[in-house]
């Protein structure tokens, strides 16, 4: 656990240093605040309500590209300067290694979604809120964007190029995002269902409407899960080919 | 206890590393592996540091194998990888605080241990500097703090002199020599005159197998073998010097050095010496014998003899 909190101590602040977090949570604040506060055809004003289901539902999408950007250099960099030799080396395991990348581009996450809690106030000073519905959303941003993460990491555990790790976490979570929903809806009966329960959206719907079911946290959890467990998979397979 | 390697082999598809290797490193040695590139030092150090499992065969130290317990492993040693790799983005002080923690440093003895590196290692004045603005010689000596950080009594220095500057390289081979009085040290490197400066022990590795094994002294006698003598006669009366020493029982070969008036090279057949023979023949004809000197064998003949 020590060694797991060394490692997401040291890539957050190595987050920071190279200005990434800043430009993430910079860009991230712009985009979400232009739809949900200014933009001509979507803001809070203009929809009358209070509600913050403008700013999930662009999150859902904001998230959905940045975080690739954020993970495809974990494991990626480690691989191609050769420092994964160096790490492994330590007294780690390949899991705490993994955990520790996933760790800490969550909490970076974390920090810029606790930057947009002002938007929660000032919406609540405007009308009823339900809270409930905003609680969802949030916990249901973070799970999907914790899925991300752990696919991310994954993909950036496959290659030694940074480029590719991003193009293949996109690649992957674009049939979460969005794909699996089109299919399913094109598709009766069992084979549907299925593809229906693996769309990312409509548990995330579910989510940020404020009706908290296990059914959704286990989906979610599960994809984490996965991606971690491939993640290291693919980590020990380099270091103990047979 | 020490490090004991059983049988060890290493193959990347049907080519193999390691090749069912075998030895015993004792506490407190330091051993050199020596060989061309290629020869799988390296992926012996990296199977030895737990980075790599190998196909075969298994590595202890102290009686804990790697494959079955590889972190208790990993914290007895300390490496430093080929190329030592390092996260140029990160300060010294923080980079050298991360290891420690990794590598189970008790808290309170971390900022000791990072002030006792620094000092070590010469590394005083750069300490506030990232590492991705250092020369190459001071990231090696980053190199050699991070492996040493957490006190191993292990340490794996894989080419640890490579791409510095000569004076670079005697600092290294100092505190190497120093540090191989209370540790053991298994270093690689294919500079001959580096392990012969360094180590109480050298083994030649090539193509997987280990080809030689004990001290620099020891291997020059093996591979001595046959005494090798530089003479310089001068004849008086003309005649064929050459001949009259190939004619003597002991020797072998016998040749003339190039450009050299009177000098012959004398080889004596294995486990003979020529000395007293070529005497008694210069006393014999009544030549002056002006010099003999046995020619020794350098460590780079061995290493040539054993590896082609």
């Amino acid at each position: 656990m020590k060694s797991i909190w060394t490692i997401t101590k040291r890539e957050l602040a190595s987050f920071f240093d190279s200005l990434v977090a800043y430009v993430l949570i910079i860009i991230f604040l712009g985009l979400s605040g232009f739809f949900t506060w200014l933009s001509g055809s979507s803001n809070i004003f203009l929809i009358n309500q209070a509600d913050l289901q403008v700013f999930f539902g662009i999150s859902y999408w904001t998230l959905f590209f940045f975080i690739p950007a954020i993970t495809m250099r974990t494991l990626a960099e480690e691989n191609r300067s050769g420092t994964l030799e160096l790490l492994s080396t330590k007294a780690v395991s390949d899991w705490q290694i993994v955990v520790g990348k996933f760790l800490s581009s969550l909490l970076l996450i974390l920090i810029a979604l606790a930057c947009t809690i002002p938007y929660y106030i000032t919406v609540s000073k405007l009308g009823n809120v339900d809270h409930g519905a905003v609680i969802g959303g949030y916990l249901g941003l973070l799970m999907i964007s914790a899925a991300y993460i752990s696919i991310g990491v994954f993909s950036s555990a496959t290659t030694n190029n940074q480029i590719v790790a991003f193009l293949l976490a996109l690649f992957i979570g674009i049939f979460f995002q969005i794909l699996f929903g089109v299919m399913a809806s094109g598709l009766r009966g069992t084979l549907g269902e299925i593809l229906n329960y693996l769309s990312a959206r409509s548990h995330f719907e579910s989510l940020s409407r404020g009706v908290i079911d296990s059914r959704d946290i286990i989906y979610f959890l599960s994809i984490i899960t996965i991606g971690l467990l491939y993640s290291q998979t693919i980590l020990s397979k380099r270091n103990w080919q047979s | 206890m020490g490090i004991i390697i059983e049988n060890l082999v290493k193959s990347y598809g049907i080519q193999k590393a390691v090749n069912d290797t075998s030895f015993e490193i004792k506490t407190g040695e330091v051993v050199g592996f020596l060989g061309p590139n290629g020869a799988g030092k390296s992926t012996t150090m990296k199977i030895i540091t737990g980075y790599m499992a190998p196909t075969e065969g298994d590595v202890r130290v102290d009686g804990v194998s790697v494959l079955e317990n590889p972190e208790e492993v990993k914290r007895r040693i300390g490496y430093l990888p080929e190329n030592n790799p390092l996260y140029t983005d990160m300060a010294i002080i923080d980079y050298l605080r991360f290891c420690a923690e990794l590598q189970g440093v008790e808290r309170s003895q971390i900022p000791v241990r990072i002030r006792e590196m620094i000092e070590l290692c010469g590394l005083k004045v750069e300490k506030h500097k990232k590492i991705g603005e250092l020369s190459k010689g001071y990231r090696q000596r980053v190199g050699l703090a991070q492996a040493m950080i957490h006190n191993p009594e292990i340490l794996v220095l894989d080419e640890p002199t490579t791409g510095l500057d000569p004076n670079q390289i005697i600092e290294i081979r100092k505190l190497i020599k120093e540090l191989g009085k209370e540790k053991t040290v298994i270093l690689s490197s294919h500079i001959l005159s580096e392990v012969e400066a360094t180590c109480d022990r050298i083994l030649i590795i090539n193509r997987g197998r280990i080809v030689a094994d004990g001290t620099a002294q020891t291997l020059r006698q093996q591979s001595q073998g046959q005494e090798i003598l530089t003479v310089q006669i001068e004849s008086s009366n003309g005649t064929d010097v050459n001949k009259e020493l190939l004619g003597l029982a002991s020797v072998e070969k016998a040749n003339p050095v190039d450009g050299k008036e009177g000098f012959f090279s004398v080889q004596s057949k294995p486990e003979t010496s020529s000395r007293k023979p070529i005497f008694d023949l210069c006393v014999q004809n009544k030549w002056y014998l002006l010099e003999m000197t046995g020619t020794e064998t350098n460590l780079e003949d061995v290493f040539r003899k054993l590896t082609n």
